[in-house]
């Protein structure tokens, strides 16, 4: 895969940049119960993302179901996404991919009437224990969405930094944080001399890594990724991409995609969704080469869409 | 085939008209408007000069009549402490009805009431406030504060319609963003949906404050009125509406007259108050 000099630059800072004042001993920060309201989370320094071990972080599904008012959207479905890799969700419209991530970060039940059932953990912690506290859940697993939205009152910086001031986090680095993140998100040299205009002012494609920055910036352990090329031009996705494969080092990536050579390029992983089911969940090489399931094979071959 | 050259007479003839009728009932509707602004201000010009803003209303039968200080002070500080009670809680229940209510049996009813509540003549609010702490003698009989709650009463509604209408208007992908990166609900609101939606509340705040700085109705019975200066909103209180019902009603030409000064000096202020809530609406659709 090519890189940009951006996106090299970006994985630079990544690796030779460990502050140690701001490192955070590695097994206290993977075992931060979310049950808890986490104050150690809140009370310790928020130094950024590069203070991020690279240890990854493993999402696991058992049984999970998921309702809007009647309707199930999900019908039972197990799979694990395992660390520091991209898995992809592919299949049709309304198969129930989208409804899967949101109840990873349990936004699914911001919606009136939705619910889920079934387990979901992250390493051994359960996302839906009975005292777990959400914004905690969502502090651990950050999510870009499908069109690009920063916040239209503020500026690139405050963009940024709105992840960290609204998750209750409290940086004496906030302009550290700021930078690292945008590094991560390969967008520094491209903003570093405007960082006060408003965030609305930058292209389409910035716009979405300025958002993948604002994610980043609250040091996720997953991060969920809800279409998020499908309102980008070729160059812009292409951009994306890049910076998708330079996250997983760092991160554990769901990628809800519509765009199955998207899948392709960038997966490591691929599950194959349809009304509601898990049809297939393999290697994505497999998936798209080979499926044991012949709807998967008519699916990845265009047969139906 | 179609020819599509030629509008038949009978089309050109009915769009002519229409066109016609449709301009006559606006200048129809412009004539009122352009009178009554006319009239203002041709006899309320020549009351106005600098004593006219600095002096209070004198009370002598003869001689100078005195100015309208005490009328402006007076509506500056009783429409200042309704706007404190009123905008305040009207963003407040705005806000419980959009981010929490939603489409709940008890938001519907609140909403319900809230169109009622715009519906209520001033002078109900008045008479309301009247009975229940004039007479009910709560501190004293007639105070500016009694006037204040009035109004607020009477601008409650505006505001949270417009402060709804207002924080409907942000996107929900703002908040589905704030939620997702960890935010807690009260964070998401004074963070990123207030922000976002001030403009626009500040606008349909200052018109409502424009709409109550008008009312006569709910002073008369309220704040009632005393002819000198006073800052203290525990007593009787003067303001502009009161003082040109006061004036008109006199015999004397000087008194009338200093009523259309006070009119035209009223309309003023609440043209500027909505010039500025057009400005900043403007400001906030250009960016």
């Amino acid at each position: 895969m090519t890189m940009t000099p951006a996106a090299d630059t970006g994985s630079e800072t990544v690796t030779t940049d460990p502050t140690p004042a701001d490192s955070t001993p590695p097994a206290a920060a993977r075992s931060t119960p979310i049950a808890t309201r986490a104050p150690e989370t809140r009370a310790r320094e928020h130094s950024g993302p590069d203070a991020h071990q690279t240890d990854g972080h493993s999402v696991t599904l058992t049984g999970l179901r998921a309702f809007y008012g009647d309707s199930e959207a999900v019908r039972g479905v197990d799979l694990e996404f395992a660390p520091n890799r991209v898995t992809a969700m592919i299949g049709p419209s309304g198969c129930g991919k989208s409804t899967l991530v949101r109840c990873i970060n349990r936004m699914h039940e911001e919606i009136p009437g939705a619910r889920a059932e079934g387990k979901i953990e992250l390493d051994d912690r359960d996302v839906y224990g009975s005292d777990v506290d959400v914004v905690a859940v969502r502090r651990s697993i950050g999510m870009v969405f499908q069109k690009p939205n920063p916040f239209p009152t503020m500026s690139i910086f405050d963009n940024v930094a709105a992840g960290v001031r609204l998750s209750g986090q409290r940086s004496s680095d906030l302009k550290g944080v700021v930078e690292r993140s945008l590094r991560g998100a390969g967008l520094w040299d491209e903003v570093k001399d405007r960082l006060g205009s408003p965030g609305l002012g930058l292209s389409g494609g910035q716009q979405q890594r300025l958002c993948i920055a604002r994610t980043i910036a609250v040091q996720p352990e997953v991060i969920i990724m809800d279409e998020p090329c499908s309102a980008l031009d070729p160059v812009a996705t292409l951009r994306v991409e890049e910076l998708i494969a330079e996250l997983k080092k760092r991160y554990t990536i769901i990628l809800v995609t519509h765009n199955m050579q998207q899948a392709a390029r960038i997966a490591d992983k691929t599950a194959f969704m349809l009304t509601g089911e898990m049809v297939e969940f393999a290697d994505t090489e497999k998936i798209f080469t080979n499926p044991d399931d012949s709807r998967t094979e008519d699916y990845v071959t265009g047969k139906f869409g | 085939m179609s020819v599509f050259v030629g509008i038949s007479p009978r089309r050109k003839r009915t769009d002519q008209l229409a066109r016609v009728g449709l301009l006559a009932a606006t200048l129809v509707a412009l004539v009122p408007l352009v009178l009554v602004v006319y009239t203002l201000v041709s006899k309320g010009i020549g009351a106005i000069s600098l004593d006219f803003f600095t002096t209070d209303p004198s009370g002598r039968f003869l001689g100078d009549a005195g100015g309208i200080k005490s009328a402006i002070v007076g509506t500056i500080l009783i429409v200042a402490l309704a706007t404190a009670i009123a905008v305040p809680m009207g963003i407040g229940v705005a806000l419980y009805l959009v981010e929490y209510g939603k489409k709940s049996r008890f938001a519907s009813v609140v909403r319900y009431f809230v169109d009622v509540m715009t519906g209520v003549p001033s002078i109900v609010f008045g008479l309301f406030i009247y009975i229940v702490l004039v007479l009910g003698g709560v501190a004293g009989g007639f105070a500016g504060w009694k006037g204040s709650i009035a109004l607020g009463l009477l601008m409650l509604p505006v505001v949270t319609r417009s402060a709804e209408v207002v924080l409907l208007l942000v996107p929900d992908t703002l908040r589905e963003t704030a939620l997702a990166l960890g935010s807690p609900r009260w964070r998401v609101i004074t963070r990123v949906v207030l922000p976002t939606a001030a403009p626009g509340l500040v606008t349909g705040s200052l018109l409502a404050i424009a709409r109550a700085a008008g009312e006569t109705a709910p002073l008369l019975f309220t704040a009632f009125a005393v002819k000198a200066t006073t800052y203290d909103l525990g007593g009787q209180m003067n303001s502009l509406p009161i003082q040109i019902f006061n004036d008109v009603r006199q015999a004397q030409d000087r008194l009338v007259e200093r009523a259309w000064g006070a009119a035209l000096t009223l309309v003023a202020m609440i043209l500027v108050l909505t010039l500025v809530a057009r400005l900043i609406q403007r400001r906030s659709l250009a960016t």
